[in-house]
This record gives structure tokens, sequence and C-alpha cells, in this order.
């Protein structure tokens, strides 16, 4: 990702967009920050939120005229938030006096006419910048315009805090003087770098400013057409006024300093925020009257007003992604997070953790308003960290392990149907499928090989999605090319796919395979409709996250369903707008405490039994207590299983062993081949308690690794014994991991007491 | 990684292959190209290096984490 790449992305994350009354107010105040305060009761926070951005807050807080609330979006679910009313509070209850840090004096001049609030303005502005500003009021009181306009919510005594607050920042005031004449202004102008007329106030004839429409007058904000001469103020707005103050302030600061007048200055003035905040399902609220009108809100009023503020804010994602959620920020943050880890030359890689639990998904894209593709942004990095040689090796070394196994000679393998020689259809269920039900993987090849014509070839193997996961480019290509061999070896038959992440593998990087999943090809040819035993309460469908995109799949399941008499619920997170199971993406491998959250909270999505189609997803379900079958279950239902929805998740150890007995019962059972004999440390028996195989499990240990080490141990390899239990503790590094595991001989095998690895590598003293 | 890791239980185990008992000492480990020393139970005449369950579980694991972030 470069600079540029950055910024598209942080571009299309529009949470820290400002809310619309923000984007509304002339002057962006921040009013949900306000609101907030307000609600908690927090006055003087809430102050200092207006001193940020209000020109002398104790007027313009008092009059502002709020034309924030057109855009305020509780007016889509009663009626807009009173921001004016409230402000009102919020300066009426303190004296306005604080403490304002002027800036180094800069040696220049500047005149303001009048003291209406655009003039006010102006001073304040430039008064903070450091120049020597004078105000030159025709009567005898400053602000008297403003005071005889504003009665009674503005006095005398609150101009004269303000203005002492001018005065303490070094403006001078020159009352009772009329600058009537052309030569009284060109004096005037002479006497100063720079004058601002404040038409709100004083009239503009004397210094020959045209009206509003003068294009003199539209070139920037305060331009007269005359060098050194700023006017504006003449809208009949207050916060209008003030803001046209402060752009002719800027205006005139640029215009001493020569620099540009009009670069940067978009955001000026009132704007469509791109912020999205969704309204469905907020109550209507109208807004809430005040006892007495003319003292504004009391305290508890304001609270309960401030309270119908909605906070706008974006976070659809987030709502919605436990992953996104866990690390604490939203996309626009983690695009800079993920940029960071990438440009990191030394250091803590901070990010690496997250970049690596993303399930993959895609959620976040489908909900997004802009289309935020957090899963793009992921594998991406992903992909850049191993080529980088930056992948942390435990992030998914097991799952490529696993892989590895899968396209072993202990499980792929790749046939016609018994007895033939060619195939119009092939059945690919997938490496987990097998791994889980390999029963039903059997029975539906039966059932294929008997309904379709034209023969059916089967293949088993892994579709490489772990090593795409994974970010590894050339070992995904390196397992498609090899799928894509074997395949035209057998001619191209059609694939039909059981497994949701392999359809999503091959249709989006082998669209020639046109492979079509099993549920699509039962809905065509039927199904057996003997000895299945329908559910008695409603399934709550769940879709697998790689078929969000994928409609016709979702429908036919449901169509299956309804085939069967079963009746399906949805979930509120459904179709495309489905939850990962945890397992995708590998989220599963890099962080297993918050895949295990992500199951569990897509399990307590509904109180109903779960329909799975992807028996990853059933699997994860059912690992975390959830109830769930998968539809094979119910298609092709195990006759010694009366509760496939209280089946409880296979082990790794499991999920290899069953990969490959299916294996070697499928060759001998059809195409009458005798499986090779066990040798080496697969004959090892171990005697395993529940307790040891809950370690092994999660330390993802596998019973496999455990035979190496007892071999490696009894075939004369280094080990210790403990003199009071007799134990032995062995040793084996097989590939980056070192294994260590307690055991002690028993009749037929070897006991397990405890297992654990690690993998650094110890050199010796 | 420091001697804290070394329980006196742990020098009870023995070596099979040498019928030593072990002693604790300087053992150098590496990952990810990082290499380091800390004292750890070996066998005095074969060398070999006894780690324990809370040490692989405990320090390693949480030096592997920094390393594999650095
Ligand atoms: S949905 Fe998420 S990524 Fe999209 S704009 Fe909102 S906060 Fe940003
Ligand atoms: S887990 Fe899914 S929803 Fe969450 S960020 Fe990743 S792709 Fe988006
Ligand atoms: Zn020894």
């Amino acid at each position: 990702m470069d600079q540029n790449e950055l910024r598209q992305w942080e571009n299309r994350c529009i949470q820290e967009e400002p809310p619309p009354c923000t984007a509304a107010c002339p002057l962006h105040v921040d009013a949900r920050a306000f609101v907030g305060q307000v609600n908690q009761g927090h006055w003087a926070d809430a102050l200092k939120i207006l001193h940020r951005t209000l020109p002398l807050p104790g007027i313009l807080g008092r009059i502002c005229d709020a034309p924030c609330r057109l855009a305020c979006n509780r007016k889509e679910v009663g009626e807009a938030i009173r921001i004016g009313d409230l402000e009102r509070a919020c300066v009426q209850r303190t004296d306005g006096r604080r403490r304002v840090m002027p800036l180094p004096k800069k040696d220049i001049a500047v005149a303001v006419v009048g003291s209406g609030l655009s003039s006010l303005t102006v001073a304040w502005d430039l008064a903070r910048k450091g120049y020597v500003v004078t105000i030159i009021e025709p009567t005898e009181n400053i602000g008297a315009a403003l005071i005889k306009r504003h009665q009674p919510l503005l006095s005398a005594e609150i101009i004269s805090v303000e203005a002492d607050l001018l005065a303490h920042l070094g403006v001078g005031f020159v009352t009772l003087t009329e600058i009537g004449t052309a030569d009284a202004c060109r004096r005037c102008l002479n006497s100063h770098a720079a004058v601002y007329v404040g038409l709100d106030a004083v009239s503009g004839m004397p210094w020959e400013i045209g009206s509003r429409e003068d294009p003199n007058r539209n070139r920037f904000a305060g331009a007269t057409g005359r060098d050194g001469l700023f006017a504006a103020g003449d809208h009949p707005s207050a916060v209008w006024q003030a803001a046209q103050g402060r752009w002719s302030a800027t205006s005139m600061d640029r215009w001493l300093q020569k620099v540009s007048m009009t670069a940067g200055r978009e955001k000026e003035g009132p704007f469509e925020t791109r912020l999205f905040t969704r309204l469905q399902g907020i109550s209507h609220l109208p807004a809430l009257s005040m006892a007495d009108e003319a003292d504004g809100f009391s305290d508890a009023e304001a609270t309960e007003e401030a309270a119908r503020c909605l906070q706008c804010q974006c976070l659809e994602c987030v709502k919605v992604c436990a992953f996104l959620e866990h690390f604490g920020s939203y996309p626009k943050k983690y695009a800079r997070e993920i940029y960071n880890n990438e440009s990191l030359v030394l250091g803590e890689r901070k990010a690496n953790r997250m970049i690596n639990s993303c399930s993959l998904c895609g959620l976040c894209e489908a909900v997004c308003p802009h289309d935020f593709a957090m899963q793009d942004l992921c594998l991406a990095s992903r992909q850049s960290m191993v080529d980088r040689g930056r992948m942390p090796p435990s992030a998914h070394d097991f799952a490529l392990q696993d892989m590895a196994f899968s396209q072993s000679e202990r499980f792929a393998m790749a046939r016609h149907a018994p007895g033939t020689t060619a195939s119009r259809h092939l059945f690919f269920p997938g490496c987990q499928l097998c791994a889980s039900s390999p029963g039903q993987v059997r029975l539906a090849y039966d059932h294929l090989r008997n309904t379709l014509s034209g023969g059916v070839a089967l293949m088993l193997g892994c579709c490489g999605a772990p090593a795409h996961w994974a970010g590894r480019q050339e070992s995904f290509s390196a397992e498609l090319a090899r799928w894509k061999g074997t395949w035209a070896e057998l001619g191209h038959p059609r694939p039909i796919l059981a497994c949701a992440s392999c359809l999503r593998m091959f249709k989006d990087h082998l669209p020639e395979a046109d492979v079509v999943s099993l549920w699509e090809v039962l809905e065509e040819i039927g199904i057996r409709e003997s000895g299945i035993i329908l559910p008695k309460a409603p399934l709550a469908v769940h879709d697998p996250c790689t078929t969000r995109g994928e409609p016709a799949l979702q429908n036919a399941v449901r169509r299956l369903l309804t085939h069967l008499g079963v009746e399906a619920e949805e979930l509120v997170l459904g179709r495309e707008h489905t939850e990962c199971c945890g397992f995708g993406g590998l989220m599963q491998n890099a962080n297993p405490a918050l895949a295990r959250e992500v199951a569990d909270r897509r399990g307590r999505r509904s109180d109903s039994d779960y329909l799975a189609y992807c028996a990853m997803c059933r699997d994860n379900l059912a690992a975390v207590g959830k109830r769930a079958v998968h539809l094979l279950d119910l298609l092709f239902p195990d006759p010694g299983n009366s509760d496939p929805a209280g089946r409880p998740r296979p082990g790794w150890s499991r999920r290899q062993e069953n990969r490959t007995r299916l294996k070697e019962e499928l060759c001998r059972d059809l195409w009458g081949e005798q499986p090779a004999t066990l040798a080496g440390y697969r004959k090892i028996t171990l005697r395993v308690s529940p307790e040891v195989e809950t370690i092994l499990e999660s330390r993802r240990i596998l019973k496999e690794d455990v035979r190496k080490v007892i071999a490696h141990a009894e075939s004369g390899g280094p080990r210790f014994r403990h003199p009071d239990t007799g134990q032995f503790l062995a040793v084996f590094r097989s590939s980056h991991v070192t294994f260590w595991v307690a055991y002690s001989p028993v009749a037929d095998g070897f006991s397990v007491h405890n297992a654990y690895a690690h993998r650094m590598e110890v050199l010796g003293p | 990684m420091k001697n804290d890791n070394v329980r006196p239980d742990d020098l009870k185990w023995r070596c099979c292959q040498c019928q030593s008992d072990l002693v604790v000492g300087q053992v150098a480990v590496t990952y990810m190209n990082n290499r380091f020393t800390t004292d750890l139970p070996h066998c005095p005449v074969c060398k070999t290096v006894m780690i324990t369950e809370a040490v692989a579980m405990g320090k390693m694991a949480e030096v592997e984490q920094i390393l594999e972030d650095k």
C-alpha cells in the first residue's frame, strides 16, 4: 500500500465526517460533542467545546438562529434537537470570564468599523492572531446595534464581558467616531494596513462598497474590489454575520501575509456531510418544551433534550463485526494502522495480529454505505507480509500443515467411478466435510453415482483456500494448478462442490472449472426420500459467509428444506448479510479466542437449532455448544446417530483420521484397492484420557505428533525420566515446532500424560 | 529468560541415555534470526536440554510472540 492507496482507503470510510449539524453550521460548531456533554450535565466541558469554534460565545451563544436544526437527523425521527436553546442554556450558566492566550504581537494595525457581530468577530480573530486591532464605533456604545436588535437576550453587561476580553487581547476602542465621508475613509485606509467594514452595523455607502450582488464582492470572503478594504456582515442571520466576519478575517490575514486568497477554503460555510447514520429502528421523539421559554432550559430539561441527540455516526460495519469491534476502532483508522505496519522498518508491528484476525468474510463491505472492504485490505497486507518475509510463522502454520496433509497421499486421490474410464461429473467434497462427516460424503457420492448419468468421478483433496487466506499467493497458485491438472486428467468433468469455501475459491480463481454446488445438483436430481427423520422444530438457516453473493445457492438450500418439509427460520443477519462462523480467513488460527467469540455471537442470534451447509460452520457452532445440523445430516441421515444437532465437533486428530479412513474405505470398497499397511510410528497405540485430549486439542498438537515423539524416544532418542513417577519426557522437533510428550509405556502401547510445544529452537549449552 | 524458570522439582528428572542428573547452565536458543542465552536445565554429558511445560507455555511463548511482531 502506498500513500496514495492509503488516502483512497481512508477516504472511503466516512466515520470521521462531521455530523449533519456540524456540517450545516456556518461556523462548524461540534454540536454533537457539545450536546453530548450537556446530556452528561457537564456544563463546563460543553462550554469548552463552544469556545473552540464560536467567536464571542457569550453573545453568539445567546442569539444564534441555529440553522443546524434544518439538517439535524433527529427531525427524521421526531423533531430537530434544540441546539440553539441548549447553547443559550450553557452560556447563561457562566459569567463568561475566561483566560485567552494572545499570540505574540505583530506590528500591523488594522481597523474594524462598526461593532456588530461581524466586526466583533473580525476583531476577535485578528487580535488573537496578534494584529493591532482598533474598533471604530459611530455611537457612544460598543454593540449598541446588536443589543437593540436582540432584546432581551443581550444587554450592555453581556456585551461588556466580551468587550473586556477583546480589550485584554489588546483591541482598542474608538467610540463616537462616524466615518461618513470619502475623505475620512481614505484617511482610515491610509493609517491602517487593512480595514474591515461591518455592514451588519454601519453603512457601506461612504466606502463605495457595492451590494451583495456586486461581482467585486464575490471573489473571496470580505472582498470589496479595493485593496486593503474588506466588508461583510450584511446577512440577516446572526450566525452568518459572525461567520462572514470570520471568513473576512481569514481573507485579511491572507492578504496581509500575501498568500493565496482562495486555496484550501472549500469547507468554509455549510456543506452536506458524507456521514451516514442509520435511522431505522429509532423511535420518534418530539422536542422538549421548556416550562418557561423566557428563562430557557432548566438543568433537567436540558439533559432530557440533549438525550434525544442520536450522536450521529456510522460504524455500520463495527456494529456487525466482532473483529472490527474487538480491535477498538474503525476501518479508517485500521487502514492507517495497516499502512504503518507495512512501512515500519524497525520496531513492533502492532497490527500483525489485527491483520491476521479478519475472517475475510466481506460483511463490512456488504453493510458499508461506501463499500469499504476490510477483507481486501487485510488480505493484501497478508500477501505483502508473506512477500517481505514478515508473516509471523505461528499465524497460519497449523492450517497450512493441515492443508499439506489433505494434499498428501493420506487423503488426496482422484478416480473415475468404479468400472468406468470417463466422467461427465466430478464430486469434490472438500477437505473439511470429509474430516467431519466422512459417512455422509460416501452416501452422497453413492447417490450422485446412482442418479447422474455420464459417470461421476471422485476427487479428494483441498482447494487451497488456507494458502489463499494466509496470503501465500505462490502456494495457492500451485494448489490450483495441481487441482487443474488432475481435473484435466479426468477429462474436465463438471465439478460438484459440497463446501462453500471451495466454491468461492474456484469461482473467483478458476472460473473455467464452472463449478456447481451439491445443493443445486440435488435440487435438480432429487434426493433419496427413505429414512429421513425430520427435526421437530424449525431450523434457523446459517448461510456460510462464503455464500455471500450467491443467492441462487442460498435459495436452492431453502427449496431443499421446503421439499423435505423442514420449517426454515431466517436469522437477522442472513443471506447477503450473513456472519462468519470464525473459521473464515483462518481467523481461528491467528486468533482462536476471537474466533470462539464470533461463533458464540453467531450462535446466540436465535434459540432454534441451526442448519448449516458448510462442515466448518457446523463444527464451529457445535464447538461453542450451539446445536446445529449439517444439511447432509438431513439428506443422508446417519442411522447410528439420532441427534445429529448434538454431535460434538471432531477434534483435529480425529479430523485427519476421518480423512485417511474415508479414503481407505472408499478405495477398498469401491475400487478394490488394499490400503497400505501402517508403517513406523503410525502403528503406535496411544492411551489418552479426555483431559489430555482437551490439552492436545487446545494446543493444536496432533496424536500424529505425539506418536512421532514417542517413536523417536523409544528408538534411542533423547528422553528424561522422573524417578518418583516413572514417567518419560521426550522431545522431537518436526519442521518448525518442537514437541514434548510426557508418557509411560502400558501393555498395548503408551499412556500420554501431557504434551506441549514451542517454536523457539534450542541450540544447546 | 532468567533462572527463576527452573524449579527444584525440574532437577529430579534424569537423562535416560546418560543416567545422569541435570545441571542448570547457559543454553543458547534461537528464533527468527534472534539468538540469546538463558539458564536452563540440561544433561551435562549428552547436553540434551529439558524445556518444562511452564517454560514452553510461559516465557518462551511470550518471547516468540514479541519476536514475531518485530
Ligand atoms: S461502515 Fe464502517 S467502513 Fe463504512 S463508512 Fe461506516 S465506519 Fe467506515
Ligand atoms: S471479519 Fe468480515 S465484516 Fe469483519 S472486517 Fe473482516 S471481512 Fe469485514
Ligand atoms: Zn544425557
